[in-house]
């Protein structure tokens, strides 16, 4: 059982069907007792009382999104390097997945800097990263969606994608130097006491449910793209065929 | 080699600066914008030397951006490029060359008009020397980053906005750098050239990254 084995996309589509149910029993249940231990179990912090329960939320969102990128910088790999058919796909569809859990990162943090640090928005060098981080999910998404060619587009997107990965540490360092040169004092550090027990292990099944929640979304969204993508192709064929004369580059999608 | 490296490079040089004008354009572009931003700031003069490396360099990314989608576009309307490809000499030596050409009738000019704009933002003779040092370094990396951006977007109609999206967030590192080196030789809270060397750097990353990834990118827009 190789990766080349579901390159083809009805016998990947079989797979997703098994899978999937799983998946999302597996999703539901880790979410209930991360959200439960979460809310209840979990105890209030000494200085940011009920707050710190946006954590919760807000860390894994914050791994997420990090994670979602590598994703797209392998599937990358995959359609550069070895040009499975289905890797475009995959980084087709994790990009607005990587967005939203960057979005929500952004979100939950200010919600959670305005009562702790009094403002919703810091130009701290993490915050900066991951807003540098949205902007480039939000351009490869704007790429993917100006190419009418899929797989033009898909080659497109992971050449930047692949740009981006080497440019992220980049990023990350020139950051962090910039915001140590300019503002030393205001640096808003997380190092209180480490991490306790009854805080850590909440957060870590969180980190499990969002993990669960990426990879069904994910392959959902893949087979959405696929399905969209042989409505594409039947299109194509059927106007090449209804039209006399040849009608240019009809080629199947997959 | 040699030959062809030279005639290349000379006739995308003469290209454009002949066409359109691109060079007085820039730098036209670049004094605006230093031109608008004393109206958003107020006429301070003190505050305009403290942030005018900062002002120097956005508008030299600017006007950067602005001419990027002249790197490609012109040669593939009239299938220049495609010769290019089909050519068999190495792509991303034929990047890099009219990359080189590019800086040379872009670049150049925003680096030789930066002191002339420095006495508009009240720099003194260091900072002014400082900017255009860094500018010069740093512009380089500046088109090189950018041509990624000109090679994705080579095939669309309007692709200028797009590609401004896709390369400011790579040209992050080299704005930073370039502006905390200036920031360094005026207030020298860190040595000059600690902040300058990395700068040397980036452009030196980028003239590896840039052709490589733009070729491939080219290559795989002919297709």
């Amino acid at each position: 059982m190789s990766l080349w084995d579901y390159a083809n996309p009805t016998r990947f589509l079989r797979l997703v069907q098994i899978v999937l149910p799983w998946l999302i029993g597996l999703c539901v249940l880790f979410f209930a007792a991360g959200l439960y231990m979460a809310f209840f179990t979990a105890p209030e912090d000494y200085q940011q009382g009920d707050t710190v329960r946006i954590m919760y939320i807000h860390v894994p969102a914050a791994w997420l999104c990090m994670m979602c990128y590598s994703i797209m910088a392998m599937s990358s790999i995959g359609t550069l390097v070895w040009k499975h058919p289905l890797a475009d796909v995959s980084a087709k569809s994790a990009a607005p997945i990587g967005a939203a859990f960057t979005f929500m990162a952004l979100v939950t943090g200010s919600l959670w800097g305005k009562p702790m640090w009094g403002t919703y928005w810091v130009w701290d060098a993490r915050l900066t990263s991951v807003l540098v981080l949205l902007i480039m999910y939000l351009g490869l998404m704007t790429l993917w969606r100006t190419m009418d060619d899929p797989i033009k587009a898909g080659k497109a997107a992971a050449v930047l994608t692949l740009v981006g990965a080497l440019n992220l540490p980049v990023i990350k360092f020139s950051v962090d130097w910039w915001n140590t040169l300019h503002q030393p004092a205001s640096v808003v550090r997380m190092d209180g006491p480490t991490i306790h027990p009854d805080i850590l292990w909440p957060l870590l099944v969180m980190a499990i449910a969002f993990s669960f929640l990426f990879f069904v979304i994910h392959l959902m969204a893949m087979r959405n793209e696929i399905m969209r993508r042989r409505v594409r192709a039947l299109r194509m064929r059927a106007a090449s065929t209804s039209t006399p004369g040849p009608a240019g580059a009809a080629q199947p999608a997959e | 080699m040699t030959g062809w490296a030279m005639a290349l490079f000379q006739r995308d040089l003469r290209l454009s600066v002949r066409v359109g004008g691109s060079a007085l354009v820039g730098v036209l572009f670049f004094l605006a914008v230093v031109t608008v931003i004393p109206f958003g700031v107020g006429p301070d003069l003190n505050l305009l030397a403290r942030i005018g490396p900062a002002i120097l360099w956005i508008g030299a990314l600017l006007a950067t951006l602005l001419g990027l989608d002249r790197l490609f576009q012109a040669d593939s309307d009239d299938g220049t490029l495609d010769l290019m490809l089909m050519a068999g000499r190495p792509l991303e030596l034929v990047v890099l060359i009219k990359c080189a050409a590019h800086w040379t009738a872009t670049g150049l000019p925003l680096v030789v008009a930066a002191p002339l704009l420095g006495i508009f933002l009240n720099l003194d003779p260091v900072s002014m020397a400082a900017v255009t040092a860094t500018l010069l370094v740093g512009t380089p990396a500046l088109t090189l980053i950018g041509a990624i951006g000109a090679s994705l977007t080579v095939s669309m109609r309007r692709g200028g906005l797009l590609l401004a999206v896709l390369v400011v967030p790579l040209a992050i590192p080299v704005l930073i750098f370039g502006v905390s080196s200036a920031d360094a030789a005026i207030h020298d809270p860190v040595p000059f050239l600690t902040p300058f060397l990395i700068l040397c750097a980036l452009s030196l990353i980028a003239a590896v990254i840039g052709p490589i990834a733009s070729a491939t990118a080219l290559r795989f827009a002919s297709d």
